[in-house]
């Protein structure tokens, strides 16, 4: 391991120098290029299949590098991209509402409550256009209006209709586009695919990037992989609150393994709160699903005024349809008229949980709000009975031509909303709660999306790159694909331009030997302890910290205690954690004491670092830092940074480096929704 | 609730399986399936014996991963439902439930009720998608207009999640819905033309290298889909493959 350095240094972001919009197109020029014939010696391991990471190997790949991909999932196509739902922003303006690439740029530096880098923002708009082109190219099947053009809709913390959809799938169908050209790639024999593999360890050799270890889950093959450069599309680490609405396998292993090898961990605890998902309900829980934002385009959100209400709607004696339009509070509407219920995802989640601790939660445990599309419905049956010419609709056939029209748009959602809480949304209204959804933070990249590792990139939610203390919705999968299909695959090669007479990376070393014995010395420590307890009961635990004082609110003194109680909980873990099995076979247990063990190590960074930033942004709201009327209270003064933790061996004692953000190009200013 | 449990468990691949009972209590209706599971194992860990290896992730629905077949169903009892959204109020109070692995030839057990669906992958490899190159220049979105009629036709081939049910479901273990689902989808849109013939020619011949069956047209993969891919997604691309052997021939 390399000496830490003890005091806080400067990050260099390696900005490319001249205007912002020029940035990007003169940083291309003056790359360094890898010829074709040199890219056929230099072999790229890419770890992660999803939108990252099926783009950016099928693009190095189709540029002639030799690429091995990874997932622990049985099959590319099935990583946790495949569930996203709502859409894809890009700055088309094909519905001519006056967007533009700046427009795009400034929403999402003003989403991030100012909190990202302007360059990097400024090039993920820039490139949003090429994806939409190269989806379509590909087959991708978005939906189209009757006129057979691309049709748009609206997300949250935007004024313009710039997100492309399919239907409630949007992920799925992107991610297939991507897997196909994937497989292209794998039939070519330019890409090697690694189902079931899951990264243990990341080995550097002179200080860079030349391999990972990896383990086969099916024969528990320890493996050794060398390439001249490692990119990390492994995903975002919403898991460390044990529920999220991300898929069960989703994990921080690959970044933290990362992390201990000396690359940076940025801003870790911001982390979105997604405000429309379906409530906890019971112990058992084992995940959370998602409401998709694209449903406050239409459906309308509130409680009851009356607390005498809220009683009756508790103990069954009234229905939500039963109370009349002056006893809802449309909280959303009321607080912020300018966007309604439109307000960024952290504003919408935060109204929330205010309505709720003050008492007006709608389920029994309190933590409900509804989510009504009775007025939408109403509103696109009048259109639709005016479109076929039926001249004086019964309340009736409008309701059934408005849910129909509904049906058309959001069928699968309201599907899914059914089968998990056997409750009809198109008769009563949804019932939902903020859930965690996403992490901002990330991998500290430069804007190579390179780590401080040389050699070693990130890309996707793996990064903590572009969307600062919040993210816009539909801006994950824009980030993820301009990643990996136009931005890595360029900006790689002036990294890689140094290795063309470099030869094979030989596994063969002392480098190798070390990372593989201490993987396989953690593999025997965790199947031979004699302990009792599950892992799942651990993970529950740490969620539970997390949740609790590291969620949608935190302050200094519940963030302290955090952090020693997820150190004590790190100590039982040692102790009595039982991991059943045998390590040379499919054992999925195994697979998640390992990562639930570098979970751990992480909560208690994500504490340390909320704990630093002494204010209130975006996600991240101390109790501390908020203005008279309860919004979020920034610090441009003291906090304007990128906190960047290196890794010493106790997650709380990282050392702390900061890089400064600088804004030449948009004025800060406090964020207003009203 | 309390239920009596019928598991597969097998070691791996190339060992022998067998059926083994596990009574579970106190089960809420309002859990899903697979929580049921989580609480199986739960209870299996803490008597020092071996959990149930599954597969599943994403849990709503979309990843295409869990693959149970239940009560002699794939995905149980519930039309257009994955295991991971069936939820315990499909059974009855005290009822036993059967749970066994995908049962194909080209799907071989991983453990107990995992089965390695990689022949799907191969299949997709062999020409399920459009030869774009992402580090080329492609038209604008909008510069061919899709009628939306056709788009959404597409749409709703391409919305097979790689499950694996219908070969499950299927008595020859055929995959043609699977395969007809990504050949439909791109057939469907001006973009697929090009390759449309060679891709349909290159897909069924890798699906009958993998092993799986022929369609003899029984229409079980249809009912038990999760996503409700139609058959005519079969019909079309046995025209298409029908009109390949007369045109590249
Ligand atoms: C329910 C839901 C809905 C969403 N909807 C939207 C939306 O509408 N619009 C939007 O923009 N965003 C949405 N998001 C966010 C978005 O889906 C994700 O941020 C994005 O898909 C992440 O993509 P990724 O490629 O970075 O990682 P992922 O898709 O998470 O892929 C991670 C990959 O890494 C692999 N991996 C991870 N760890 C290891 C390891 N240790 N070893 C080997 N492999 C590993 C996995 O196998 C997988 O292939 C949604 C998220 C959720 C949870
Ligand atoms: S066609 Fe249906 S059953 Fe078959 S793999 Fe696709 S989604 Fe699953
Ligand atoms: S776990 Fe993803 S579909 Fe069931």
């Amino acid at each position: 391991m390399t000496e830490m350095p003890e005091h806080s240094v400067a990050l260099d972001a390696k900005i490319p120098k001249g205007p912002l919009a020029e940035k990007w197109t003169q940083h291309k020029n003056n790359i360094r290029l890898v010829n074709p014939a040199n890219k056929r010696l230099i072999d790229v391991i890419v770890v992660g299949t999803g939108l990252a990471g099926s783009s950016a190997a099928a693009s190095l790949a189709e540029m002639g590098y030799n690429v091995k991909a990874f997932c622990f999932q049985d099959s590319p196509r099935r990583a946790h991209s495949i569930a996203a739902q709502g859409g894809i922003n890009a700055a088309k303006n094909y519905q001519n509402d006056g967007d533009s690439v700046y427009r795009l740029f400034y929403d999402t530096i003003k989403g991030g409550d100012y909190r990202s880098r302007e360059a990097n923002v400024h090039r993920l708009a820039e490139v949003s256009t090429n994806i939409i082109d190269q989806c379509v190219a590909q087959g991708v099947p978005f939906a189209r209006d009757y006129g057979g053009m691309l049709d748009n809709r609206s997300f949250g913390g935007v004024q313009v209709s710039r997100t492309f959809y399919a239907k409630g799938q949007t992920g799925q169908q992107l991610l297939l586009g991507a897997y196909g050209a994937l497989s292209r790639q794998i039939s070519k024999g330019k890409v090697t695919m690694y189902n079931r593999h899951e990264l243990m360890d990341v080995v550097t050799v002179d200080g860079k990037a030349r391999g990972i270890i990896a383990r086969n889950l099916v024969t528990g093959e320890v493996e050794r992989h060398g390439a001249h450069a490692v990119v990390l599309c492994s995903g975002g680490y919403g898991n460390v609150f044990f529920l999220s609405t991300n898929a069960m396998g989703s994990n921080v292993s690959a970044a933290w393994k990362a992390h201990r090898r000396g690359a940076y961990m940025a801003n870790p605890s911001y982390t979105q709160i997604h405000p429309t998902c379906i409530p906890v309900s019971g112990e058992y829980q084992s995940k959370l699903t998602l409401m998709s934002e694209s449903l406050r385009n239409d459906g309308r959100i509130w409680v009851p005024k009356h607390d005498t209400d809220v009683k009756a709607l508790r103990n069954g004696t009234m229905k939500p349809t039963d109370i009349a339009e002056d006893r809802r509070d449309y909280y959303l509407e009321r607080r912020y008229p300018a966007f309604g219920n439109l307000v960024p995802r952290d504003v919408a989640s935060r109204a929330a949980k205010e309505r709720c601790d003050a008492g007006f939660g709608v389920n029994q445990a309190g933590e409900a709000v509804y989510l009504d599309y009775a007025s939408a419905i109403d509103r696109y049956g009048r259109t639709e009975a005016k479109v076929q010419g039926i001249p004086a609709p019964s309340l009736e056939k409008i309701r059934e031509l408005g849910e129909a029209a509904v049906r058309a748009k959001y069928g699968n959602l309201f599907q899914m909303y059914e089968q998990i809480t056997d409750d009809n949304p198109y008769k009563t209204p949804m019932r939902i709660y903020p859930a965690v959804h996403y992490t901002m933070g990330g991998l500290w990249v430069d804007y190579n999306l390179q780590t401080t590792v040389p050699g070693l990139y990130a890309c996707g939610e793996a990064n903590f790159s572009d969307h600062g203390a919040n993210r816009l919705g539909a801006s994950a999968l824009m980030q993820g694909l301009a990643d990996g299909y136009f931005v890595l695959p360029y900006t790689i090669g002036d990294y890689l331009a140094d290795d063309i007479r470099t030869g094979e990376i030989s596994t063969d070393t002392p480098e190798f030997a070390e990372a593989e014995k201490g993987v396989q010395e953690r593999i025997s420590q965790l199947l031979n302890n004699t302990g009792k307890t599950p892992v799942d009961d651990f993970h529950r635990r740490l969620g539970r910290i997390m949740w609790n004082q590291c969620g949608m609110s935190r302050n200094a003194e519940g963030l302290k205690q955090a952090i020693a109680d997820i150190q004590a909980l790190r100590a039982e873990f040692e102790k009595d954690v039982c991991v059943p099995g045998r390590s040379d076979r499919y054992n999925p247990e195994l697979d998640k004491a390992g990562r639930v063990s570098d979970l751990i190590e992480l909560g208690e960074l994500m504490c340390k670092d909320a704990l630093e930033r002494n204010e209130s942004c975006g996600g991240h709201f101390r109790e501390e830092y908020r203005t008279p009327d309860g919004e979020a209270l920034r610090d441009d003064e003291g906090h304007a940074h990128v906190s960047a933790w290196a890794y010493t061996g106790v997650p709380s004692e990282a050392v702390h480096h900061k890089e400064e953000l600088k804004f030449e190009n948009v004025e800060l200013k406090t964020r207003s929704y009203k | 609730m309390d239920f009596t449990l019928k598991i597969w468990r097998q070691e791996g691949p190339q060992d022998e399986g067998r059926m083994e009972s596990y009574p579970v209590k106190g089960i809420s209706d309002e859990m899903s399936f697979l929580e049921m599971m989580d609480v199986l194992n739960d209870q299996l860990i803490r008597e020092g014996k071996d959990p149930v290896a599954f597969d599943h992730d994403c849990r709503e629905g979309i990843c295409g991963m869990c693959s149970m077949f239940i009560n002699g169903e794939a995905h149980g009892p519930n039309r257009k439902t994955t295991t991971c959204q069936l939820h315990m109020r499909s059974f009855k109070d005290g009822e036993t439930i059967y749970i066994e692995p995908w049962r194909a030839s080209a799907f071989p057990v991983v453990k107990d009720l995992a089965v390695d669906r990689s022949a799907f992958d191969r299949i997709i490899q062999a020409g399920g998608y459009v030869s774009v190159n992402s580090t080329g220049n492609p038209l604008d979105g909008n510069a061919i207009p899709i009628p939306k009629h056709d788009a959404d036709e597409a749409f709703n081939a391409a919305t097979c999640i790689g499950c694996g049910a219908c070969v499950a479901t299927c008595k020859n273990a055929s995959a043609m819905l699977f395969a007809s689902a990504k050949v439909s989808q791109l057939a469907l849109l001006p973009q697929g033309q090009p390759e449309r013939m060679s891709r349909v020619q290159r897909m069924v011949d890798q699906m009958d290298k993998e092993g799986f069956g022929n369609c003899t047209n029984t229409g079980a993969c249809e009912v038990e889909c999760p996503k409700g891919i139609s058959l005519d997604n079969i019909a079309r691309m046995n025209r298409d493959y029908l009109k390949s052997q007369v045109t590249e021939e």
